[in-house]
């Protein structure tokens, strides 16, 4: 007999393993900041503010490869073009930087950014107007990817595009926007992108301390990203989503309108996506329209079929390890990394169906037992 | 034959709570279940169905019997919307035109679905399967503070006792046995509560003993709702309708009772006589 929704629901294993997930993410993010901040640099344990840098790096790589889970492993959506919603959120975050450098450019104008110098442009075109505000920014990081995504996808979903056809045209529209971003006449700077930022909200960028502060930023957004993910997949509009994934038709039979459920999840991913974009560009320095390389896209999907779909942690999992190998093997074999990548995935595919959290013996959070499925 | 349903089952088969009204925009004051005239669907110039005439009273049980291609299940996927068809005219209650509706506005004005091989959702568990098909609203915004009301658990723990799977709401779909997942997907049929059930092959899959819980089960839903089968199990057809009607290539063969189609020599031709 069933008589409380949530005590049937919630087990107590999934609230302990997403307690447990949170807490060693905090913990060891605090930790990592606190051996570079306060154990002097002699000491062993210290850790090097480049290090602090390239987790950062790889905790947004770890948000945009949740907001792929969301879609992949939760919807069944393969969308093979999230790196757009990633360098969209980027580019608003930029245009902030960018309008932060004032007159300290090489030009010294004092509004315009160096490239629309360049470009002999004599004023800011509309679409740069609020971007001198960080919330503006932020908000559009957010806004920008979500209504992008909102419009494609209920077009595509409305005509029941779906399978490897979606997957092709996310391809081509991330490497629409690539090309279009490579435009000087876009105003995003073209080929060189945005980049030389000098402050966020007053603070030196290439100081340590802004440094650790964006790193426990991007701990913290990814904290709540994956809190945020977990509500959603464990209520009744989780449950949609995955019956939606595993029998589209059946739940339309039922009465669900499933391209809304499908917008509502695409348009939720691309947010995260967006803000995880917009945390990557003050920490790299710079966004230009390489990060809506298709190849891009693709790789973020690699992470998070090595993790693990349908989990979250196997998402941020494999982000993390599969960018801590890219750091790795390309400082040592610059040109074979892809290959190892393409490696990776095959061995991955062919004998971890579920990914390294597989190996844990780990189920799936909502799955039954482990079936083929058409991406 | 016992008639009505077994004394185990009366006192679970509360549904009172929601009858005829549960859908009120369907009119069936002049009796009128389903209404479907000179259906017509062609798949490659294959005629599915052919001028197909069905009318079914509000409350009826109905039996469709005929050899495969007879367009049994093209009919199903016409008024569920699937297939658009190429002319014709269907009508749920005698106010309500189906044709040109999408298969999730047509599952909510009350429309509900058994697949032929039992599709529950294998990844989830039987209570979240339950809880899909559950009678009320499908927003995204509803499912996402949705919660059970008491009237849904009292429903849910109703249908739980009905199809015997109480100790198993928290197991996968996927790990019940063919017959488990046939119980399964008549619970979310009943849990859907919905004013017009088609329910092709209940019975495939099942022991004599389920196929007759079955129909027990049926012929007691039978009144508040109109319940279409298609069946090939005569025996389980024998035990059900008191109306059966036969299709052959797209049309309508022959209607009546058991005993009069039994007689009747152009189905004794084209179907019965096959098998008997």
């Amino acid at each position: 007999m069933i008589s409380s929704y949530k005590r049937g629901w919630y087990s107590e294993n999934k609230i302990k393993s997403l307690y447990g997930f949170l807490s060693f993410l905090l913990v060891l993010s605090g930790a990592v900041s606190f051996c570079n901040v306060y154990i002097p640099r002699e000491s062993p344990l210290h850790v090097e503010i480049f290090t602090i840098t390239l987790l950062g790096k790889y905790l947004c790589l770890a948000i945009l490869a949740l907001s792929i889970d969301i879609v992949w492993g939760y919807c069944g959506i393969l969308s093979l073009g999230h790196g757009a919603f990633f360098a969209l959120g980027g580019y608003a975050m930029g245009m902030h930087l960018m309008l932060q450098i004032g007159d300290r450019g090489v030009y010294g104008h004092p509004t315009l950014p160096d490239f629309m110098v360049f470009l002999n442009w004599s004023e800011l075109p509309w679409f740069w107007v609020g971007f001198d505000s960080f919330w503006f920014a932020l908000f559009c990081s957010a806004l920008l990817p979500g209504v992008l995504a909102f419009v494609f996808g209920w077009l595509a979903f409305r005509s029941r595009v779906t399978g490897v056809y979606f997957s092709i045209i996310t391809q081509a529209l991330t490497y629409a926007l690539m090309l279009a971003f490579f435009r000087n006449e876009m105003g995003f700077g073209g080929n060189n992108g945005l980049t030389d930022f000098k402050d966020i909200l007053g603070f030196d960028l290439q100081s340590d301390a802004v440094r650790v502060s964006l790193f426990l930023c991007t701990a913290m957004t990814l904290s709540v990203a994956y809190y945020l993910c977990f509500l959603l997949m464990e209520s009744k509009f989780g449950r949609v989503v995955l019956a939606i994934r595993d029998s589209e038709e059946r739940v339309r039979f039922l009465g669900y309108q499933t391209e809304i459920y499908k917008v509502a999840v695409f348009v939720f991913s691309a947010i995260l996506a967006g803000i995880a974009g917009a945390l990557y560009v003050p920490q790299v320095g710079i966004i230009n329209p390489g990060e809506f390389a298709p190849l891009n896209s693709i790789e973020a999907v690699i992470w998070v079929a090595v993790g693990g779909r349908g989990v979250l942690y196997g998402a941020v999992i494999g982000a993390v390890l599969v960018n801590f190998a890219k750091t790795r093997f390309t400082a040592l074999f610059p040109e074979e990394w892809l290959f190892v990548l393409g490696a990776l995935f095959v061995l991955v595919t062919i004998f971890l169906p579920r990914g390294l959290i597989g190996l844990a013996g780990d189920r799936p959070s909502n799955s039954g037992e482990t079936s083929r499925r058409e991406f | 034959m016992r008639r009505g349903p077994p004394e185990l089952l009366k006192p679970l088969l509360k549904f009172e709570s929601i009858k005829n009204d549960h859908f009120p925009y369907v009119d069936v004051s002049h009796s009128v279940g389903l209404y479907v005239e000179g259906l017509t669907v062609t798949f490659d110039g294959f005629r599915a169905l052919d001028g197909f005439n069905l009318y079914v009273d509000d409350g009826e049980l109905r039996c469709l019997i005929g050899a495969n291609g007879a367009g049994k299940t093209t009919l199903m996927d016409v008024i569920t919307g699937r297939t658009k068809p190429d002319s014709g005219e269907v009508y749920f209650g005698q106010n309500i035109n189906l044709i040109g509706k999408t298969e999730t506005e047509i599952a909510q004005l009350g429309i509900a679905r058994k697949f032929q091989n039992p599709t529950v959702f294998e990844h989830q568990t039987v209570l979240s399967n339950l809880e899909l098909a559950l009678h009320g609203k499908r927003g995204i915004f509803d499912t996402l503070v949705g919660d059970f009301s008491s009237d849904d658990l009292d429903r849910i723990n109703e249908v739980l006792a009905i199809i015997g799977l109480k100790d198993r709401i928290k197991s996968p779909a996927g790990s019940l046995s063919h017959g488990q997942k046939q119980w399964l997907e008549i619970g979310m049929l009943l849990s859907a509560n919905p004013r017009l059930l088609l329910v092709d092959e209940p019975a495939a899959g099942m022991t004599r003993g389920e196929a007759e819980r079955t129909a027990e089960l049926l012929k007691d839903l039978a009144g508040d709702r109109t319940i279409i089968v298609i069946e090939h199990d005569m025996e389980f057809i024998r035990s059900i309708a008191n109306k059966v009607t036969v299709m052959h290539q797209g049309q309508m063969l022959a209607e009546g009772s058991m005993t009069e189609i039994k007689k009747n020599p152009s189905v004794l031709e084209v179907y019965l006589g096959e098998e008997y």
